[in-house]
């Protein structure tokens, strides 16, 4: 939903951004307010996940140029658990898994460090029991999953809607959705967008970086932008993704 | 006063003549006059090469003459409820310390040198520990003043706990805790052999365990060496896998400033089945060494290994695991896996798995893998928020925790998952699975 008048969660201004030397990002401009849903689409290499990578701090990727705020500050001062604990939240692309590490351990843990730092309460086993068991009916996963460790043995599917369990238990303040629709079948893709719908707010915001059009017919973006050759080189409304759907990326690429 | 390796050899030769009757008597005088010829094991011998004993030949170590009086207390956070507890203090029986009140009809848990007339004892003592082979196995078969004698027909229910305490000295001191076993044939035990100590002493701790398994018999052998830190620990121990028994090992290393593990199984009858579990957690200076040998010298044994190390500081980690498929071994399953985590760039393991192979119709698989903390796990926690220090030691600690879960002992696996956190920063992990 667009406000104008709501706050300014993240201000990305001429971000230029390289791995191993090669610069993917070469002039990133973006402004995601509070209420709001983007969508960035592109062709592969275009440079939409290393965007979102460059966000949330990994490693592997230097900031070049340009600037970003998050949530009034300077984001690329913070580490990356800093990042997550002023309420940015990255879904992975490619979810990592760690055995011995119990579902519900990793959770409580991270639902606790945010606590910590918002300054309340830590939440004991039986207390976060029962937030967690809340949180799995937005995912509709079954808590058996809980006591599995970390995406161990879990199917593509169930991955990508394990990471929508952890963001709807840490409540991110702007979530960044890496290619969540990726691997996904309909009625995984229904579950998991309709989960990300009922964890939108007035105060948050999401940005779902996609190939596809089709998760945009769930979650319905505000703004749909296309990356190409490390830029943002067109803004719309969620009609130019039907458009991008209906004609391919080579005219908007012809174009810049 | 520093030693050098000769020095230190024939300190430990100086040890306390132990008087027996006939039968062991004649075992030691062989067993001593073997240790003489053999000494210290050369750095050029095959099975020593990567095991660098020189931090240990340094001491002057002397036998154990009085025996430290100590209480419960002074052992309580080592206690395992509900056990039927055995405790050695320097190598002694401390009956004052032993709980024997669940042992029930059919098993025998008791002082070795208490039981010297017993037939079974006689029978199998000293005759899988190879002492003429092995100089520490030697000097142990010795010097060894008593030990655990474990016999169980039937089914043991609660746990054997065998506590071997190490009290600090006002001069480095050498003990020889000794263990038989003996599981008649169907019979049903978990055996844990703990080794401890108590007030940072420095002491050479070198342990003697044979273990017999008939037919049928199923025993869980856990293995714990958590010595003092300026320790040294010795360990062997021989198991004789019988008929279609199954035979469950954990041996775990985290203490000592130098420590060895050998571990010898031999699958003796048709069908018989080995899991090994091993785990070295070390840093700092340690050195830890952990080598098994797996004899399949019977059909259709099957056997599964995971060892692993994780080496902090500049500690050095050794793992050799061989498998030797003999003759008419057919149908032979074994597998070893042998996954290492480096925690930092002075840090160094050594894996090297041996197959030997004399036979068709075996299907053995072995791997390594040596690596440090995955970067991509590193980054997905602390996108959650978790700083990198605790991130490291989850990381960490789980990596462990898949050979500690799988210890049938809750309690000891509770109390283990706390001497892997306090190892790594002191730091009390929550919701950390164990």
């Amino acid at each position: 939903m667009i406000n104008k008048g709501s706050k300014v969660l993240l201000g990305v201004k001429n971000l230029r951004a390289s791995v191993d030397g090669v610069e993917i990002l070469k002039g990133v401009d973006l402004t995601v307010r509070a209420g709001e849903v983007h969508a960035i689409m592109g062709i592969n290499g275009s440079g939409k996940s290393t965007f979102s990578k460059v966000l949330a701090g990994h490693p592997d990727y230097a900031v070049t140029g340009g600037t970003a705020t998050f949530a009034g500050k300077d984001l690329f001062a913070l580490e990356p658990e800093e990042r997550a604990k002023a309420g940015l939240f990255l879904a992975f692309q490619y979810p990592v898994e760690i055995p011995g590490v119990s579902n519900s351990a990793l959770l409580r843990l991270a639902y606790n460090t945010l606590q910590t730092e918002r300054g309340l309460e830590e939440l004991d086993p039986l207390e976060f029991e029962d937030l967690v068991q809340e949180k799995l009916k937005v995912v509709e996963m079954d808590p058996s999953f809980l006591s599995r460790s970390v995406n161990e043995g879990f199917s593509g599917g169930e991955k990508k809607r394990n990471e929508i369990l952890q963001m709807a238990v840490l409540e991110p303040k702007l979530a960044i959705l890496d290619e969540t629709d990726s691997g996904l079948d309909i009625d995984a893709l229904r579950i998991v967008a309709h989960g990300v719908n009922s964890l939108l707010t007035s105060d948050n915001a999401v940005v779902m970086v996609t190939h596809y059009q089709r998760l945009l017919n769930y979650i319905v973006p505000d703004y749909v932008h296309v990356m190409d050759g490390g830029r943002i080189v067109r803004t719309g409304g969620k009609e130019l993704a039907l458009e991008l759907e209906a004609r391919g990326y080579d005219w908007l690429r012809a174009a810049a | 006063m520093s030693l050098n390796k000769e020095q230190c050899f024939e300190q430990l030769l100086l040890g306390k003549a132990v008087k027996s009757n006939g039968w062991l008597e004649q075992v030691r005088v062989d067993a001593l006059e073997r240790a003489r010829t053999l000494n210290f094991p050369s750095v050029k011998h095959d099975d020593w090469r990567f095991t660098d004993l020189s931090p240990l030949y340094l001491h002057s170590f002397r036998p154990v003459d009085s025996y430290a009086k100590l209480t419960l207390r002074d052992i309580e956070k080592y206690l395992i409820p509900g056990s039927i507890r055995l405790v050695f203090v320097d190598g002694c029986y401390a009956p004052e310390l032993s709980d024997l009140t669940t042992a029930r009809a059919g098993i025998t848990v008791a002082s070795l040198a208490n039981r010297l007339g017993d037939q079974q004892v006689e029978a199998n003592f000293g005759r899988l520990a190879p002492y003429k082979q092995d100089s520490f196995v030697a000097l142990n078969t010795n010097f060894f003043e008593d030990g655990a004698w474990v016999h169980i027909a039937g089914e043991a229910t609660a746990p054997i706990h065998l506590l071997q305490v190490a009290t600090r000295r006002e001069a480095p001191s050498a003990i020889y805790p000794r263990c038989l076993v003996m599981m008649e044939a169907s019979s049903r035990a978990t055996v844990i052999e703990d080794f401890v100590g108590l007030n940072d002493g420095i002491y050479l701790s070198n342990a003697v365990t044979e273990m017999v398994l008939k037919e049928q018999a199923q025993l869980r052998h856990v293995r714990v060496q958590r010595d003092e830190m300026n320790a040294f620990h010795i360990g062997h121990c021989s198991v004789e896998a019988g008929k279609e028994s199954v035979y469950s090992a954990t041996s775990l290393a985290f203490g000592a400033r130098v420590s060895r593990h050998s571990l010898h199984v031999t699958q003796q009858g048709e069908g018989a089945e080995m899991h090994l579990d091993g785990l070295a957690l070390i840093a700092g200076r340690q050195i830890a060494d952990t080598h098994t040998l797996i004899d399949h010298a019977a059909p259709r044994g099957k056997c599964v290994q995971l060892h692993k190390c994780i080496a902090d500081g500049s500690a050095h980690a050794i793992f050799s695991g061989k498998i030797n498929v003999h003759i008419g071994a057919a149908g032979t399953d074994s597998t070893q896996s042998s996954r290492n985590l480096l925690l930092s760039d002075k840090a160094h393991i050594d894996t090297q798995p041996q197959l030997e192979i004399f036979n068709d119709d075996v299907k053995c698989k072995h791997g390594a893998t040596v690596g440090q903390i995955d970067a991509d796990a590193l980054f997905f926690l602390k996108s959650r928020g978790l700083t990198e220090a605790r991130a490291r030691n989850l990381l960490t600690h789980a990596f462990a925790a898949e050979i500690i879960v799988r210890i049938p002992v809750p309690s000891l696996v509770e109390a283990l998952g706390r001497t892997i956190l306090e190892r790594m920063t002191g730091e009390r992990l929550s919701g950390v699975r164990t």
